[in-house]
């Protein structure tokens, strides 16, 4: 095989990896968009606050220490301990469902029945807010996030590809990982909204909330419900992220990432965040690897939202979008 | 002919239980609007009543007084011999009150078979996680509200179109699947907003009949709303007349038919 044909190969399998992480976010916003209409701007910033509080808790530092330090004048920085990764995550978890309850009690119950800009600028607000929140709960530093996770680069494919072709294929092991829990989280997701009474339930009240009330469902338990589950995708993608570039203010601005995968998968299909994650990552990969040469390279920072440009003039609610929904 | 203790007999001989629902001097206000003024009625177990009335009478505003979706501004409504607390609509459903809505209110998107068994969520009681396994209880319970949800669905006629998404069905198709969900909460009350609007001749004999055939299968008691008077006299027990927010009437069909008040709201008689 030629060399230029393997190296592409290459490419596109780094590509599929990286679009994964890229549903992974895309799959949050699905999930509050499909069930209440809202676009989660915050989305983005709930995986840096996951991932920070993640870290937090694993290193048993103190929440608010700087600020509880400066009001009583103590020097309490640190519990002392150190969590296993599972009991850590199970913990972050249980954050991430107050943090869900607090969103539902104090922004959005407030706000139910108002116009969908209404709500997406609520979330604007809620993002800036948790980000305040994060600094001043687990400070700014960049940190390092390591749960256990197997890093570097697969051996094993390296030495298979090696003998099957004479060049040894480069990827990293941590791809592999977060490729296998994000089909896992696909399926249990998609289990969950068509077999389960609260999935069944969350699908309607993203249909028809009058009708769901008719049949005795609570919108604000569906709702503190689907936060809480968005929530929990934003933790994943916050370890996975955070494990490959630390945990930092711009693991945030993933969520920029993930708007061009919505418009391409459509904002209402779980499906479609995926299809479209897989076609960003590998598209910007193999874009940059084919054309971007010919044009000076770096071309991977603005491929995506071009293509996303290009499917809002042809195909506006995406690829597996239901209807023309509202564009924010 | 109201045997206040025990109920009554209708006239093709069913039997008539005790009040179910009593409500007592409700009044709805909107502002400086006054949608309901001082109302009371009962319903009684196992009987059909009507509340009719014009357009703009506050059928509608009663309707949903009764399913929680609007809290009297006065008055209170008595649920099974208890004074029910202001509620919201979902727990109201909880009690075991299910109703339709006058402009359809399904799932679009979901199958009718799915439509249906969301009739049967306050029915269900296993958590998240033995669903999510599909084990043991779960799936028990899972196989019996299926089974319930069926035979509702064989009674209306909608097996044909059981795996069909809602939103491809037409209009007289809709409403019989909103019934069918409503049915499937075995309610203790049902409520019917308008069943027979926007329906053609035939789908309204149709409606009629399987109205009758549930009260008269299950027992199931009805209340519902309708403007169209030739069916409501077919197939009611008793009747509420409402007129500009205020009760104008209340009784068996041929008493109401020639009430003076009745016979002037629907002619359009000058009100003084």
């Amino acid at each position: 095989m030629p060399d230029q044909l393997l190296y592409a190969m290459e490419v596109t399998l780094n590509g599929l990896m990286a679009g994964v992480l890229y549903a992974l976010v895309a799959l949050g916003f699905v999930l509050i968009y499909k069930a209440s209409g809202i676009f989660n701007y915050a989305q983005g910033v709930m995986a840096l606050f996951a991932a920070m509080t993640l870290v937090g808790i694993t290193e048993g530092q103190v929440p608010f220490s700087h600020l509880i330090n400066a009001i009583f004048g103590t020097e309490i920085h640190n519990f002392g301990w150190q969590l296993p990764g599972l009991v850590a995550i199970l913990l972050t978890m249980v954050v991430m469902v107050g943090l869900a309850w607090c969103v539902q009690q104090f922004v959005m119950r407030h706000l139910v029945g108002q116009a969908p800009i209404i709500l997406f600028m609520a979330t604007i607000g809620l993002a800036y807010f948790l980000e305040g929140v994060s600094d001043l709960m687990w400070g700014s530093e960049i940190r390092k996030l390591d749960i256990g996770l197997p890093q570097g680069i697969n051996e094993t494919l390296d030495r298979v590809t090696y003998d099957l072709f004479g060049y040894g294929f480069f990827i990293d092991n941590l791809d592999v990982v977060a490729s296998v829990i994000a089909a896992l989280l696909v399926i249990a997701l998609v289990a969950f909204s068509q077999y389960t009474k609260q999935g069944r339930a969350m699908r309607a009240v993203a249909d028809d909330h009058q009708a769901a009330l008719s049949v005795g469902i609570s919108l604000n338990f569906i709702w503190v419900m689907v936060w809480s589950v968005a929530g929990f995708v934003a933790l994943v993608a916050g370890i996975m992220w955070g494990t490959k570039s630390g945990v930092q203010f711009s693991l945030s601005l993933i969520a920029l990432k993930a708007l061009p995968v919505l418009m391409l998968g459509g904002f209402t299909s779980i499906p479609g965040a995926i299809v479209g994650g897989l076609i960003i990552g590998v598209g910007e990969k193999l874009f940059d690897f084919m054309i971007g040469p010919m044009v000076g390279g770096a071309t991977e920072n603005w491929f995506a939202y071009v293509l996303a440009l290009v499917f809002l003039v042809f195909r506006p609610q995406g690829l597996f979008g239901e209807k023309i929904i509202e564009r924010v | 002919m109201l045997d206040q203790a025990g109920g009554y007999t209708t006239v093709d001989g069913r039997k008539i239980g005790g009040v179910v629902m009593e409500m007592k001097n409700i009044t709805l206000r909107f502002g400086g609007v006054v949608a309901i003024k001082d109302i009371s009625f009962d319903i009684r177990e196992g009987e059909i009543r009507a509340i009719i009335g014009p357009n703009g009478a506050g059928k509608s505003s009663m309707l949903n007084v009764i399913s929680g979706f609007y809290v009297p501004s006065e008055g209170e409504v008595w649920f099974h011999g208890e004074k029910r607390p202001p509620m919201r609509p979902f727990e109201v459903a909880r009690q075991g009150i299910a109703r339709t809505f006058q402009n359809i209110a399904l799932f679009e998107g979901m199958s009718v078979l799915d439509n249906v068994m969301t009739g049967r969520l306050t029915h269900m009681k296993t958590g998240l996680f033995s669903q999510a396994l599909w084990k043991g209880p779960a799936e028990k319970e899972e196989t019996e509200n299926r089974e319930v949800a069926e035979k509702i669905i064989d009674f209306l006629e909608i097996q044909h179109i059981r795996k069909t998404p809602v939103s491809r069905l037409p209009y007289g198709l809709k409403k019989r699947v909103e019934l069918a969900r409503a049915l499937a909460a075995q309610p203790k009350l049902l409520l019917l907003d308008e069943p027979m609007a926007g329906m053609n001749v035939e789908e309204k004999e149709d409606m009629s009949r399987f109205i009758l055939d549930v009260n008269d299968e299950f027992g199931t008691t009805i209340a519902l709303i309708e403007h169209d008077m030739g069916v409501v006299m077919d197939l009611s027990d008793r009747v509420v007349v409402m007129d500009y927010g205020k009760k104008i009437g209340d009784g068996p069909p041929d008493e109401v038919r020639n009430n003076q008040d009745v016979i002037d709201a629907y002619l359009g008689v000058a009100h003084d």
